[in-house]
């Protein structure tokens, strides 16, 4: 039965914790455990935003990691949350996703309800307490982190947000880059990284970051010219959110790998 | 002692349906049309906060009349319903036909109370791509909980009968957006004309949306007054 003047509220997190609480992750559960849990279950590794011109890119590889073993290939990290944010994920896949799915349902939720759509900042910070939710399952060594990016209208310009365990929140005004190939990937961008880049030196930079970060880290998957499967690039401007199509990452990466191979 | 007074069944229903009938007289239409890409839904409404037209879920739109603070708390509702089941199961389980079950529940079980009044209201459930056969589905739900299923246009609100009367002369299959929003718009012109002096539409004094499902996931757009007006200048 309906019941319209019941849960007047615009957190759909809280409408799910007293409609069905089956369907909310409760890792509170794991607190007796021991430290030797089995460990097969799947780790995603590097994602990363970088801000240029027109705005922002958030990006990912595609694989994701069960132990020493390739777990997945085809594995999707970057995820729409509404016309202008994005968010990428790194660590524990199945937490992972279901921090994105219920970020972006709550976003939504909360567009609908209102008629308005959630601000930047009031994503990035609900965000917040999404990741310190989960701060249980980081005291067992199951880390879920996300980089929040977004096209911010009221300030015409991309914006990135990262997070630590504990729910901190923090700003970073270019680029950020997390997970197992975070700090490689981090290295490259910093090397080339300029204010104002264009999209197609933006989308140069982080093809290259991607690339030392799968060179270097064993976990983190680089181009697979074989099975054609290429990490997601997502652009995010003023206009809206798209993905790069594969043939234009594919070029990108044909075209350093011959940079590379000239030396 | 006084002896308490007998009113009949059909008494009861039929001082409910004069009461409703009331409150619906004065309410403006919506219109609801079947165009090439999807529903376009078209409401007189010069209000720029306070919709009669809104998202429930990905390929479901309301379009409602009556009374605001009666069809805001259905509509709030359902959003909320929507969201519960399609995070729960799939998107794509969410359909016009189950949210509208849910709409029918409830204000036929208010309506056949006997201590609150009925709700004075209408709705159109609307919706897209139901199913791979299916082009476009709008279920109209009376006050009393009872619905029919329509797939051409709609239209509730006080003058829902002369507008569909109209409607039918003059409704196309395959129409343009710019055409159905030009014969919406007419339609509304005309029914207002026959009462009084020539009435004329302006983007400022509707409210349109639609329902397109050749876009992403998300099938609903709200059309802004600037945009309103670009697609009338081009149908004129």
């Amino acid at each position: 039965m309906l019941k319209p003047h019941d849960y007047a509220t615009t957190d759909f997190l809280q409408i799910l914790r007293s409609r069905c609480p089956e369907q909310v992750a409760n890792w509170n559960q794991l607190n007796g455990l021991q430290q030797e849990y089995p460990r097969n279950f799947l780790e995603g590794t590097t994602v990363l935003a970088l801000v240029y011109n027109d705005g922002v890119i958030i990006a990912g590889d595609r694989q994701a990691t069960e132990g020493y073993q390739v777990g997945e290939r085809r594995i999707q990290k970057v995820f729409k949350i509404d016309r202008h944010t994005a968010i990428a994920v790194a660590g524990v896949a199945g937490p992972c996703f279901e921090t994105a799915k219920l970020f972006q349902v709550q976003v939504e939720f909360y567009e609908k309800m209102e008629g308005t759509p959630l601000s930047l900042e009031g994503q990035a910070n609900y965000l917040a307490s999404l990741v310190r939710a989960n701060l249980s399952l980081v005291m067992q060594g199951l880390v879920v982190l996300p980089i929040f990016a977004g096209f911010d209208l009221k300030q015409q310009k991309g914006r990135i947000f990262k997070y630590d365990v504990l729910g901190g929140r923090y700003e970073e005004d270019a680029y950020y880059s997390i997970g197992s190939g975070g700090k490689d990937a981090r290295s490259t961008l910093k090397k080339l990284f300029q204010p104002d880049m264009t999209e197609q030196a933006a989308l140069k930079a982080i093809v290259e970051a991607l690339w030392d970060a799968a060179d270097e880290d064993i976990a983190t998957g680089g181009p697979d010219l074989i099975r054609k499967i290429f990490p997601t690039l997502t652009v995010i401007t003023k206009d809206g959110i798209s993905d790069i199509p594969d043939a234009t990452v594919a070029e990108l990466f044909q075209e350093l790998v011959s940079r590379l191979e000239q030396g | 002692m006084s002896t308490p007074y007998y009113v009949s069944p059909e008494q009861i229903w039929e001082d409910k349906k004069v009461f409703v009938d009331r409150g619906i007289e004065q309410a403006k239409e919506v219109i609801v049309l079947a165009y090439k890409d999807g529903l376009l839904m078209v409401a007189e409404n010069p209000r720029r906060t306070l919709f009669k037209i809104s998202e429930i879920y990905d390929r479901i739109a309301l379009a409602s009349t009556g009374r605001v603070s009666e069809y805001e708390a259905l509509r709030v509702a359902g959003i909320r319903e929507a969201e519960v089941k399609g995070y729960t199961y799939y998107r794509e389980d969410v359909t016009g036909k189950w949210l509208t079950n849910i709409y029918s529940q409830h204000i036929s079980a208010i309506a056949q109370a006997w201590d609150v009044k009925p709700l004075e209201i209408e709705l159109l459930v609307c919706e897209v791509n139901g199913r791979p056969d299916v082009h476009s589905q709008i279920y109209k739900i009376s006050f009393d909980g009872t619905y029919e299923e329509l797939d051409k246009f709609a239209v509730i609100g006080g003058r829902a009968e002369a507008i569909t009367e109209s409607l039918y002369e003059t409704y196309k299959e395959g129409l343009e957006l710019k055409d159905a929003l030009q014969l919406a718009a007419s339609t509304f012109e005309s029914i207002e004309s026959k009462e009084s002096e020539p009435y004329q539409i302006t983007p400022e004094t509707i409210e349109v949306s639609c329902l397109d499902s050749t876009i992403g996931r998300r099938k609903f757009r709200r059309f802004s007054v600037d945009e309103i007006a670009e697609i009338y200048n081009h149908a004129s």
